[in-house]
């Protein structure tokens, strides 16, 4: 409590107000760090959502520049942003929101040889990237790390997430077992998706993140949460942690990480 | 037979009904695009011709979602 000053009080007093988190969460949150792969569409919400909330650390990675067809959907980049790098821009205006937190940004692409080393360190990840072998990457590699992430994808007007705890709940592997052939999955830039989609679900990655952080409630631990804007019917499925998971399971076939020919390492 | 698919109890009047076959009756149109559990474990895709569904089994389609970022 002594650690706050009057100012931090008033600025997170609707959390410290909630008997689930009070000062003992908002201390847990500021002191936390937490990294968010991806600043586009799931992670421009989940970033101003974790610097609003006061979350200490918060690392972000994109190798990508804000362009215009980017603007419908990823709230933290502003129309004067275009040809900005991606994490430049978000880092703006989450330090613009909450000028007490660290930003720390990563402008490269995610592959087998960095992705270790970055992630090491945080406590929780946020994934929201556009492409299997990064969304498999992640979790491979968090797996190996032994830190907990949130898995995110959308698609036109459906969404769906997943929490993991490495070790202990089923991972994105015990689900899908690898990634589907190149070009079988339509992308959003090829199927295009709904912007307030990424919101919808943006925002439930960065509540289970202020969840796993703080302890409350009950996050989405190996359990898929899937919904369908067009009929708003949300869907939970829950699965055990698979013994014959190829990363997580009992006698795991993948022991160091390795590239997917079409994710290229681009510094 | 009476099955569970994805939440919603269906009668499916075929026998000998395997993964392949439900996933063309449900109008599945790539199974590379879903992941299947079949009452509550992932079933290895090189088994979706064999393995067979029986009366009251839970079947849930994953399916994949790559957007995010893009």
């Amino acid at each position: 409590m002594t650690d706050f000053t009057n100012e931090q009080l008033e600025r997170y007093s609707r959390h410290i107000l909630l008997q689930d988190v009070g000062v003992e969460g908002q201390i847990k949150l500021c002191e936390a760090k937490v990294l968010i792969i991806g600043a586009g569409g799931l992670g421009a919400p989940v970033a101003l959502y974790l610097a609003a909330a006061g979350v200490g650390t918060l690392g972000i990675l994109d190798h990508d520049r804000v362009e215009i067809s980017n603007l419908q959907r990823q709230v933290v980049h502003f129309t004067k942003d275009i040809n900005v790098s991606k994490v430049t821009s978000a880092k703006e205006k989450m330090l613009a929101i909450n000028p007490d937190l660290t930003v720390r940004t990563y402008q490269e692409m995610l592959c087998a040889d960095n992705v270790r080393d970055i992630i090491r360190g945080y406590d929780f990840i946020v994934e929201g990237t556009d492409n299997f072998p990064t969304k498999f990457l992640v979790n491979d590699a968090c797996i190996m790390e032994n830190i907990p992430f949130s898995h995110g994808g959308i698609l036109r007007f459906t969404g769906q997430t997943m929490t993991v705890l490495p070790g202990r709940t089923a991972c994105y592997r015990c689900f899908f077992r690898q990634p589907p052939p190149p070009d079988a999955v339509p992308t959003c830039s090829q199927a295009g998706v709904l912007g307030a989609i990424a919101g919808m679900l943006g925002t439930i990655q960065a509540t289970e993140t202020l969840k796993f952080i703080t302890g409350v409630g009950e996050p989405l631990n190996g359990t898929l949460l899937s919904f369908d804007a067009k009929n708003m019917h949300f869907r939970k499925v829950k699965l055990q942690k698979q013994g014959n998971c190829p990363i997580c399971g009992e006698s795991p076939t993948i022991t160091e990480l390795t590239d997917a020919e079409q994710s290229v390492c681009v510094l | 037979m009476q099955i569970k698919i994805n939440g919603e109890i269906e009668k499916i009047t075929e026998t000998n009904l395997t993964i392949t076959r439900l996933l063309e009756i449900k109008k599945v149109e790539s199974p590379d695009l879903v992941s299947v559990l079949l009452n509550d474990e992932i079933v290895d895709r090189a088994h979706y011709e064999t393995i067979r569904i029986s009366d009251n089994d839970t079947v849930e389609f994953l399916y994949f979602m790559g957007g995010g970022a893009c």
